[in-house]
């Protein structure tokens, strides 16, 4: 066999190897030289360091109280941001709440990204009647506006972390759902998937094989397009006092706490929102720039 | 395009009926008995299935559920466990307050929004165009509670020109368009108008930028039109999906002011959630969301019936 299949042809010097440029390493290079996105990029990494490492980093406990402390002014020594409403160090508190906000914000996400893009390929790939029941059910979802689906969720399931999660969570599967369906249902009409039929693959290979390489990528960038809005829905769930509850370092829960002091503290007050909207604007810009990369494509 | 209607319209049933089943659920998934509020901790069994029986909880899901749809069909949502006053009432009342404060805050969005999207698209890749790209990720990307607090303490804790909270002098909810309710809304409007205005002023862009390539502009352009007349051009063709994402913003707000009232101390239905939750009142959430929600089918079914009224090609696509 291998002796006819190897042409015994002559010397023939091959070409000098030049592959060519994988797709992703192809959008990686483009979103390199997106400054905006890079800036993003920088401040969702400085996030990240921030979550992880922040126990560490917090000059101060951020637990600890003291009466004699309350709502001290930006800059008060020993104070470099103020005091919240029982006396605790602002800044250890935005530190170390960097993780849970950031958890609160990116887990229904992911969450969502696995359980919508398997529901929404099934749809996509199975079309027909399964097709029909799945993503008729799922428009009923997608016919709650999405911050009064959490709200309701999570009101009625009451609060705590867990129960924020699973709200958000199934807020968003509907919405990944859907462009996973739609992703799904142009890839499975394309030649290729055509002739992996043909020559007998099951339906699972198929996916495996020639689907999810093809529709993962476009998926999930719609799923990054959704962590800003997912940050703003968690933390105003516990803003509302639907989330993470006190003593816990959580920005839209200190929010909450620190209403009493827009009068007498009013620069302390609006600080855990201003980090809110910096990584919520950051998240953005890098989906943003990620998706005009993966766009490109010339 | 009759068929394309009535085919859209029959559609929405399905979905309203869906939308009540998932409201109804509601109660269902609620941790512990949907009677714990009104129970005294010492009732006794009696009572209990007494009550049960009273509120329907006795008999099975399917014809619960059965019931409930026919009665709220019936303008009828169940007594407020809290107040024992008909839910249908209360939130008839706050619903009309998020709808003024909704349809205000939609109108300013929509009027910058436009302003800042066809700027941007007509002067691409100009500075009014970075401009205008970074207010509308501005708008995405704010929270809007937070925006809330920061107006507040800009104008009412620090400048003191506007009130901070509420829906009129001396807390009263009879509603007027004066200045004396104008300025509780000022506030609460402009927050709730950041976020149409950045999706509004987004896609207005796209369409401008898309449509000024085509040809019908370029040979409007060839023959001699003046820039006014292009322009009337471009607002024509770009108008009826400006309109639909109007539309479908209005009732996102309506669905999400719940955060933005809870800042002001708005009297609306997110006022009106709020005491549902803290209070574990069932019945009013459950009648609140349901309204809410059906609004918003309604107003989707609304805004795609008049833009293919505008547009009769999206009939026949």
């Amino acid at each position: 066999m291998a002796a006819i299949l190897t042409p015994t042809a002559p010397d023939v010097q091959p070409l000098p190897a030049q592959r060519s440029r994988g797709y992703w390493s192809s959008v990686l290079l483009r979103l390199r030289r997106d400054p905006v996105a890079m800036a993003a990029a920088a401040v969702v990494l400085l996030l990240v360091v921030l979550a992880i490492a922040g126990p560490w980093i917090a000059p101060a406990d951020p637990y600890a109280s003291s009466m004699f402390k309350r709502l001290k002014p930006i800059g008060t020594p020993g104070l470099p941001l103020g005091s919240d409403e029982l006396g605790r160090d602002l800044l250890s508190r935005l530190i170390v709440g960097t993780r849970l906000s950031l958890f609160m914000g990116i887990t229904p996400v992911l969450c969502a990204f696995a359980i919508g893009a398997a529901i929404g390929i099934v749809a996509g790939y199975a079309g027909g009647l399964v097709n029909t029941a799945i993503m008729r059910t799922i428009d009923v979802f997608y016919a709650f506006p999405s911050v009064l689906l959490a709200i309701a969720l999570s009101g009625t399931l009451g609060a705590g972390v867990v129960n924020s999660l699973i709200s958000l969570t199934i807020v968003f599967i509907p919405q990944i759902a859907r462009v996973a369906e739609s992703v799904t249902t142009q890839v499975r009409g394309r030649d290729y998937v055509e002739a992996a039929r043909a020559s007998g693959a099951g339906a699972f290979t198929i996916v495996r094989v020639h689907v999810l390489g093809n529709v993962l990528g476009p998926i999930f960038v719609y799923a990054t397009s959704l962590v800003a809005v997912s940050m703003i829905l968690a933390s105003g769930l516990s803003f509302l006092g639907l989330g993470v509850k006190p003593p816990e370092p959580e920005w839209g829960l200190m929010l909450n706490t620190l209403r009493t002091a827009i009068y007498t503290q009013p620069l302390v007050a609006a600080l855990p929102g201003l980090m809110i909207f910096i990584t919520s604007i950051s998240f953005n810009l890098l989906s943003d720039g990620l998706r005009s990369a993966m766009d490109n494509k010339s | 395009m009759l068929a394309y209607l009535f085919r859209r319209i029959v559609y929405t049933l399905p979905i309203m009926l869906g939308v009540a089943l998932v409201c109804f659920s509601l109660v269902h998934i609620a941790p512990g008995d949907p009677l714990v509020s009104v129970l005294p901790a010492d009732a006794s069994a009696e009572l209990q299935t007494q009550l049960r029986a009273v509120y329907g909880f006795d008999r099975p899901l399917p014809e619960q559920f059965a019931r409930w749809t026919w009665r709220a069909l019936h303008g009828d949502l169940g007594l407020s466990i809290a107040t024992s006053r008909p839910v249908a009432a209360e939130v008839l009342r706050a619903v009309l307050n998020t709808l003024r404060l909704a349809v205000v805050g939609t109108a300013i969005g929509f009027v910058f929004g436009c302003l800042f999207g066809f700027v941007a698209g007509y002067f691409r890749n100009s500075w009014p165009d970075r401009l205008a790209s970074m207010l509308s990720v501005l708008g995405v990307s704010v929270p809007h509670y937070w925006l809330g607090m920061v107006l507040v303490i800009v104008f009412s804790s620090q400048l003191m020109w506007l009130p901070a909270t509420g829906a009129g002098p001396g807390g009263s909810d009879q509603w007027a368009w004066d200045w004396e309710h104008l300025q509780f809304m000022l506030l609460p409007a402009l927050t709730m108008s950041v976020i149409p205005m950045g999706i509004i002023a987004r896609t207005v862009r796209a369409l401008v930028a898309e449509l000024l390539d085509q040809e019908f502009i370029i040979g409007l352009r060839a023959k001699g039109l003046t820039h006014l007349g292009v322009f009337r051009h471009v607002v024509k063709n770009a108008a009826p999906t400006a309109l639909a994402v109007m539309g479908l913003q209005l009732g996102y707000l309506l669905g999400g002011s719940i955060l933005i009232e809870t800042v002001f101390s708005w009297p609306g239905t997110g006022f009106l959630l709020n005491a549902a939750i803290f209070q574990r009142d069932l019945p009013l959430l459950q009648g609140t969301i349901l309204v809410l929600a059906l609004f918003f089918v309604l107003l989707n079914l609304l805004v795609d019936v008049l833009q293919t009224l505008l547009d009769p090609r999206i009939a026949r696509s």
